[in-house]
Formats: C-alpha cells, structure tokens, sequence
C-alpha cells in the first residue's frame, strides 16, 4: 500500500534526495568550488525527470488516499517546471559565476524549491498544498537575498518572506475556515460541501482568502505589490526563475484549488478571478510605461501576463483551462528567451539592467537585436508570433464563455502594454548612437535567446502547430475539469 | 501548380530569410547584392503571380485556386482568390520592384531595409489570399512590425513620433475586430470566411445595458470591423495618423502605405462588413456615406494650405480613400466596381507621386513646396511625368483616375443624391490643390541658387516610372481590363446583399405583423 503510494511519488524522491545528496557532497568536499559542475548536474536532473515523467503517463492515480494526486494536469505543469526550471539554471549558470555568488546552495536550493513546486501541483488536500507552498516559497526567500553583502538584495529578501508570510496568514486562515465548514481538508471532500446545494456563507469566506493567498502567489493585481521590488533586488538568474517555474506552479495550483475543491460553484469564484484579471492586465499594462529598469518592467509584464492567463481560468471552461495552460507554456519560453537576453547585459564588463542601455544597439549586434525584437513582439501579443496565439486561446475561452467583455478588456489591456515592449524595440532601433552594450554573450545564453526566438517566430507554422502544445494542454485541463 | 497562391505569398519571405542568413557584411558590394537580390525576389513573385491572370476564370464567382490545411486551435491555412481579391494580389506583386528599385540610392542598413520590405510584402499578399478570419488577422496585424521599423530606422527627423502613432492607432483598431472574429466563431462554428460569407448572423435587435441596438450582433460585429477598416483606410476623423507617417516615412515606405497598405481598409468593408453584416452596414451607410463626404471635402481643403509635398498628397489619398468608402457603401454594381478600381487606379497614382516626390528629395533633401519652382527649366522629363501623374490625380478623362471617381459617384447618385453632389465638389477641389502644387514647384522662374544645378531624372527613375505611365494611361483609356476581371464577383455580392437585406425586411414585416 505505501510502496505503492511512493512509487507515485518517485520523481519527487529522487529530487529530494538528490538536494539532500548534493547538500551533504557539497560540505564535506570543496564547497563552492562544485558549484558550477553541481548546477549545470542539477539541470540534467531536472530535464532526465521531465522525461520520465512525460514517459511513464499513465491514468490518474492517487497516492496517501487523496492528498497527492498524479493526473495528465499535474504532468503537464510538472514538466513545464521541470524544464523552465533547467533553462533557468542554465542560461544563469555564466552570470552567476561572474558575479562570484555561484554557491553549491543555489541548486540545491532551486531543486527544493522545484519539489515544492511539484507538491504544489500534485496536491489533493489542503495540508499538501500548504507544505508544497511553503517548500518552494522558503527555498525561493533564501535564494532571494542570496547576495548576502548587497543592500538590495536582502532587502528583496526579507520584503519577500515578510510578504509572503502575511499571504501564507491568508491562505490558512482561508484554509481552516474551509476545513470548519466542510469538515475535511481534502479537496474530494470539499467539493461534495460546495456542491451540496446552498453554500456556507463560512465555506465562501475560506474560498475567497484561499484564493487571495493565491492571487499573492501568481502576482496577480491588487496583491502583486512585491513583486517589482523582489524582482529588480534579487540577482538577474533568480529573477528569471521568479518569472517562469513558480508561476506557472502557482497558477496551476490556483486552478487545481478551484475545479478540485470548488469546481461545482463556478460561479463563486469566477467573479473573482476575473477581477484580478482585469486588475491585473490593466496595472501591468499601465505601470509599465514608467519603468527604467528592465527588469523592474519584466515584474509589471509578468503582472499583466498574469491577467491574461487568469482570463483563461476565469471562464470556468474546460477550454479556458487548455487556453491557460498553453497561456503559461508560452509565457515561460517567451521569458526564457528574455531573461537569456537580460542576463546578457553588460557595460564595461558589468551587469547593466538600465533599458536606456539597449540604444542604438541593433547598428552593432543586428541578429541579438532581431531575437530580442521577435521576443518583444510577441510579449506584445502582435501576430505572427507565438505570443498572438496565446492570447489567442485565452480570448477564445472567454467569449465563448460569454464573457465578451473581459476579452474587449483585455485587447485594451495589451494595446497599452504594447507601448513599453515597442519602446525596448524603439531603443534598439532607433535610438542614438551612444556607448552601449557590450557585444559579449555567453553560449549557453546564446543558445538560449536564439532557440527561444526561433520557436516564438516560427512554431505557429502550418505543420509545426506548436509542436503539439494544444493536444498535450486539452489533455491536461480534461482530467482536470470533469 | 496547386499551391500557386502559396508560392506567391511566401517567395518574398524566402528571400528576405535568404538575405537575413547568408548576406554579411555591410560594404558597398554587400549593399549592391542585397538590393539586387530582393529586385530578382520581387520580380520573380511578379512574373509567378501573373500566372493568376492564366488561371483565374472571371465568371466564377467563388474563390479559385483554393489551398486548405490543418492548422492548430481547429483553424485552417486556407488560401484563395475571387474576382475582388486577385487584382490586389497583382497590384502588389506589381508595385513592389518599383518600389525596390526606387531605394537603389538608400545606404544605411540596406539589408535590414530589404528584408522589412521582402517580409512586407509577403504579409500584404496574405492579407488578400487568406481565407480564414485568423490566418487574415496574423497578416493583417504582423504587416505593422515591418512597417513601424520601416518608418522608425529609414525615417525623417519626427519619425519616432510618427511610428508610434502609426502602430498604436492601428493595433487598438484591430484588437477589436479580433474579438469580433472570436465572437464570429463562437456563433457560427467556424473561422473559414467561405463558410461565413454563406452563415446568417443575427441581426434581431438586441438590449444591451438598457441600450437598443438595432441590428443586434450583426451591428456590434460590423462595428468592430468599422473600427479597424476605418482607421486602416483612414477615414476622417481617424485619419490623422496618415500624414505624420507618410511625411516622416522613407520614399518606399510612403509608396507601400498608400499603394497598398490602404488599399486592406477597402478590402477588409468588401470582405466581411458588406456581404456578412449586410443589415448592419445598410443602416450604417448614411453614416459611412456622409463620413466619405466630409473626408473628401474637409481634407481636400486641407491639402490645399499644406506647405509639405508629402503631406499634401497624404491628404489627398485622404480624400481619394472617400472615395472609395463612398462606393462601398453605395451598395451597387457601379459604386462598388468603381471603389475597387479607385483603389487599384489610386495604387499606381500614389505610388507615382509620392515617387515624384522622392526624386527631388533625393536631390534636394527637402520637401517644402517654397524650396522649389521652375523645376521645368532643368528637368523637363520629370515635368512631364509629374504633369501625368498630377493630372491623374485630378482625375482627368484618359487616365485611371477618372473612372474610378466617375463610376463611385454614378454609384452614390442613385442611393443618395446629396452625397453625390457634395462629393463631386472634391474633384473640383483637387484639381485646385494639385494643379497649384504643381505651379509652385515645377513652374515660374528658376530663381533659386540651390536649384540652379539640379539634374533630370537618369535611366533608372525613368525606368521605374515607365510602367506606372502605361498602367495609369492603359486603364484610363480601357478600364474593361479591370471591371471585367472584377465584375462577375461584385454583381453576386451586391445580389446577396439585397437578397440579405430583403429577407431580413420580410422577417422584420412578419415579426411586426404578429
């Protein structure tokens, strides 16, 4: 019985026990000196256990009568984590490196944050999204402040953790309300109370903090205020990993909470969600435009990304669930791409995240620019970049949802946000020749951005057709919304 | 060759990738092979799509040369042409060695220059050739990258102002109609336009926040599509981003925008809001009638005060484009022949002018109108072709320009007698623009020092005007070239349309009557 309950969870395990492995290798050997070798290891890790994941589909299956679950949805999100987590690790490797804070911690930290995040999914029961939660929110506050001698580092830090404390408060008073009035922290057995005729006005209260813990977690508006700052304090590798694996685990988790536990009252929830939405697309969109710092402008894009994937989950579909699977797939290889780019940055041999920096720069390096260009283009959402159909997708869900005017919302939304992506594009354009960039890009960054762009302006052709994104995504939201 | 349209979509991108990955090198020699090889491209697509005029039957009123694969999110590729499409496939594939040629003298980032107009290209054929909503918003929409680097790289000294507004004004556009077309799918199951043309969109009026709304969903659609089309046309008062982009925007890139970019306003009413809202857009035609009245007139008189030759012909296109939103929605045989063939003939018209204009702002740098006069003196040949080309633009019998305005307001006559007198002031009006334009610069005394050494045009500028000479005279003197290739489609579109709105009126009378 518990043999069988693990072996559900082997993918997990194996992480866990590879973090604690290393962990252990790490001290009593050189120490940092591994570091990069452990990283790069790390990476390989992730991407054998994508694989393996993807390989062994198999039925839904249960573990610990209920609170793990493993379905196609659960994979899905997985192997997107498990991916964009090895880019990340990847494309950061180089720069971390330079800026001397490459320590063994780092990948250990990220695989434990990932296990987290692979909770997250997979969780059938309250208590198990709460541990998954607070695994990868914990490793990802440690890894925040991870220049421990930077002001602004720490700063990101402890913002981080003091904000998330307070969205961990919320989620679990949400939590134990709900427990008081279903009677149980299972999500099998919540739906039974939400479902059974009128619901508890207690049971709603629990639902609704439920989900602003959540709302905190994706960075969806009016509970995205740490995200600019933590964005721009922590270092760019950690930044890039902000943007990509604990979002989509976030927002995965945000769906599974929803259908798992409340799937019978859409309607409860539905209104919600697309007031943060549109919150969020709007705020993204308009609090961009000011933004000096790339990467405090890549916070406000993530904030507006975010509202448009919620626009999925918010028309209560089975479709709107493909759409915000395919929204999140998209968005990761779209930052992926970016923050390769980012990472990249560098003036005299230093880091720059000024956007007044890219001036000029397409005179000087032509093929970067076009990648960063098609990047920027598909951000924005202008066909024919795979960005287009992801929007796409979503607006597709919406309306058909009956929800038109949440999708006239968002093309506004993506009009204004347009704006700030056509100014990176302006800089590098048409911007003065001044002393800018230098050329220099490691490899592995290299690869990064020009694989990432290729796929974004090409993968929509007739005959690639995303690479089979919507066969795989639909798969996932049916076990998801039955 | 089944996959003609195909070919001649996506030729020019070829080439343009060609150059992206094999041109190095940023010397003259590089610059010479980057403007040949898009020339060869350009002229290959030409000659490829003149095998449409071989295949294309006229008296088929269906699309022809269909192309249909599967395509991800349930859409399909699928291309073809009819009688109102195939003419814009060729007037494109037609324009751009012209306009290629015309940038022989640029010299700062010729190859990024080369590829922004092979991809351009390739976008506005598929504009014309899709036939599914999505495939024709992905052309639709993607033609803006090309274009706002176009304007923003190769521009004149405001033209980060101008792209911005350009694409802005546009994308916010065309959003809308996007969620129309989800909306369209939505109802009718399906993003193949084929099939939409034949499906019956609801047009029983619906409330919508205490509102009535005649025309129901038929009206809020046809308004999402008046959105984008107007300001894609542009229809005054969406129309100021025009003269700002044309002014600031290169030789070729002005030739583009008015050739051919305006031209997918006009097509985009003929495609969808005529034939599949045909409620909708018959109680909007007054409104679109007397908007295309005002444009005509207020920018004519605009044209006239301008003291930029860019901007004056901006305005004149303007004015031109009211035209043919005037025919569109006249409704009828003649008001809609003769919309497409003003788009068509005001294709090489403007093309043409704005050319004229770049000649001498090669030489000069400058494009004030008091800059210039007595031009006549030291260039006689380009007097001559400038002469043409302005005549044509004043719309003078013999030249294309005449029968297109001609036709439009026979067409408007007989749907609404005060539009059609009004708008006919606008031919007198632009001949009062364009006929003084062409007094100041090109007649009086040759006064001024800097023109003094000025020099005609050589081989290659005569070279590029050749053609457009003999397709603007050639269509003036035999417009059946055009009006039979487009005839058959428009007769059957205007019959479903009055089929359309007269069963609606019966179902209307039925639903009074009970």
């Amino acid at each position: 019985m518990t043999g069988a309950d693990l072996a559900i969870l082997i993918p997990e395990i194996v992480l866990a026990l590879f973090a604690m492995g290393a962990l252990m290798a790490a001290v009593y050997t050189s120490k940092d000196g591994m570091a990069a070798t452990l990283t790069s290891g790390t990476a390989l890790i992730f991407v054998v256990t994508a694989f393996y994941i993807g390989v062994t589909a198999d039925d839904t299956r249960m573990a610990f009568g209920g609170m793990f679950v493993d379905d196609a949805f659960a994979r899905f999100a997985k192997i997107t984590i498990l991916l964009s987590a090895a880019a990340v690790l990847l494309i950061g490797r180089d720069y971390m490196q330079k800026a001397d804070i490459l320590r063994f911690e780092y990948p250990v930290l990220v695989t434990l944050s990932v296990v987290g995040m692979m909770m997250m999914v997979s969780a059938g029961d309250l208590i198990a999204l709460y541990m998954g939660l607070e695994l990868q929110s914990l490793a990802l506050y440690v890894i925040a402040s991870l220049r421990r001698d930077s002001v602004r580092s720490t700063e990101a830090g402890l913002k981080y953790f003091i904000l998330g404390a307070l969205s961990s408060g919320l989620l679990l008073y949400g939590a134990s309300l709900t427990y008081g009035y279903a009677g149980t922290t299972l999500f099998s057995g919540i739906i039974e109370t939400a479902t059974a005729g009128e619901m508890p006005l207690g049971l709603l209260f629990g639902l609704v903090f439920v989900m602003a813990g959540l709302a905190f977690k994706v960075s969806a508006a009016p509970f995205h205020m740490w995200t600019p700052d933590v964005y721009e304090g922590a270092p760019t590798p950690i930044t890039a990993l902000f943007a990509t694996a604990p979002k989509v685990a976030a927002m995965a988790l945000f769906a599974r909470v929803v259908y798992d536990a409340f799937g019978g009252a859409v309607g409860d929830w539905q209104q919600i969600v697309a007031f943060l939405a549109v919150f969020s697309m709007f705020l993204g969109a308009v609090a961009a435009i000011g933004q000096t710092d790339i990467k405090r402008l890549m916070a406000y894009s993530s904030i507006s990304h975010m509202g448009f994937a919620l626009m999925g989950l918010a028309s209560g579909t089975e479709q709107g669930v493909t759409a915000m699977l395919i929204y999140m797939a998209i968005y990761v290889t779209m930052n992926i791409g970016t923050f390769a780019f980012i990472l990249s940055m560098e003036k005299d041999g230093r880091p720059v995240t000024e956007i007044s920096a890219l001036s000029s720069f397409a005179s000087r390096e032509g093929t970067k620019a076009l990648a960063l260009l098609i990047l920027m283009f598909s951000l924005a959402g202008v066909p024919p970049m795979v960005g287009f159909f992801g929007k796409y997708a979503v607006l597709l869900a919406a309306v058909d949802a009956g929800m038109a005017w949440l999708a006239i919302a968002g093309v506004i939304a993506s009009v204004i946000g347009a704006y700030y992506y056509l100014r990176i594009v302006y800089l590098m354009y048409f911007g003065q020749a001044r002393e800018g960039l230098d050329g220099r890009m490691g490899p592995v960054q290299y690869a990064g951005l020009m694989a990432m762009a290729a796929l974004i302006a090409l993968a929509w052709l007739p005959g690639v057709n995303l690479l089979g994104l919507e066969g795989m995504a639909a798969q996932a939201a049916e076990t998801l919304v039955r | 060759m089944d996959n003609l349209l195909s070919i001649v979509t996506f030729l020019p991108l070829i080439a343009a990738i060609i150059l992206a990955v094999f041109l190095r090198g940023d010397d003259a020699a590089a610059q010479l092979n980057a403007k040949r090889l898009a020339l060869a491209a350009t002229s290959a697509t030409f000659l490829i799509s003149l095998a449409l005029l071989v295949e294309f039957d006229p008296n088929d009123t269906g699309f022809q040369l269909v192309e249909e694969t599967t395509w991800l999110f349930g859409l399909t590729y699928k291309l073809g042409v009819d009688g109102i499409s195939v003419l814009f496939v060729l007037l494109t594939t037609f324009l751009m060695p012209i306009t290629i040629a015309s940038c022989w003298g640029v010299n700062t980032r010729v190859k990024e220059y080369m590829i922004a107009l092979l991809v351009l290209e390739t976008l506005m054929i598929g504009v014309f050739v899709a036939l599914d909503l999505v495939l024709f918003y992905l052309f639709f929409e993607a033609g803006l990258i090309p274009m706002f680097l176009i304007i923003g790289i190769w521009g004149g000294k405001d033209r980060i102002y101008a792209a911005f507004k350009f694409f802005l004004y546009t994308f916010l556009g065309s959003v809308l109609m996007l969620v129309a077309m989800i909306a369209m799918y939505v109802d009718a199951g399906t993003t193949d336009i084929v099939a939409l043309l034949a499906h019956d969109f609801d047009a029983g009026p619906i409330t919508l926040m205490g509102w009535q709304i005649a025309g129901g969903m038929q009206m809020l659609l046809w308004l999402a599509f008046f959105a984008s089309f107007a300001v894609k046309m542009p229809m005054w008062p969406v129309h100021t981003w025009l003269p700002d982009a044309h002014v600031q925007a290169p030789t070729a890139g002005s030739v583009v925008l008015a050739a051919i970019l305006l031209k997918m306003g006009g097509y985009g009413f003929l495609r969808f809001s005529l034939p599949m809202f045909p409620v909708a857009s018959d109680i909007m035609a007054p409104l679109v009638l007397w908007l295309s009245v005002i444009a005509i007139i207020y920018t004519s008189l605009v044209a006239m005060v301008q003291e930029d030759m860019k901007k004056l012909i901006a305005y004149s296109s303007v004015a031109h484009m009211g035209f043919v939103t005037m025919g569109i929605f006249a409704a009828n045989q003649q008001g809609v022949d003769g919309a497409i063939f003003q788009m068509i003939s005001h294709g090489f018209i403007s093309g043409a002018l704005f050319l004229c204009v770049g000649v001498i702002y090669d030489r000069m740098h400058t494009r004030d109108i008091d800059a210039y006069g007595g031009l006549v003196v030291r260039m006689p040949a380009y007097a001559a072709v400038f002469m043409l080309f302005t005549m044509a633009n004043v719309g003078l019998p013999g030249t294309s320009g005449f029968v297109g305005e001609f036709l439009t307001l026979i067409g408007v006559f007989q749907v609404n007698t005060w539009v059609g007198v009004l708008a006919a002031t606008g031919v007198i009006l632009s001949a009062a623009y364009a006929l003084w334009l062409y007094r100041r610069v090109v007649f009086g005394d040759l006064i001024k020092e800097s023109l003094k050494s000025i020099t005609d045009m050589d081989r290659r500028e005569r070279a590029i005007f050749a053609p457009l000479i003999v397709m603007t005279l050639l269509l003036g003197v035999y417009p059946s070239l055009v009006t039979d290739m487009i005839g058959p489609s428009v007769a059957a579109l205007v019959s479903t349309y009055d089929i359309a709105l007269a069963a609606h009126a019966a179902d209307a009378m039925v639903a009074a009557n009970n």
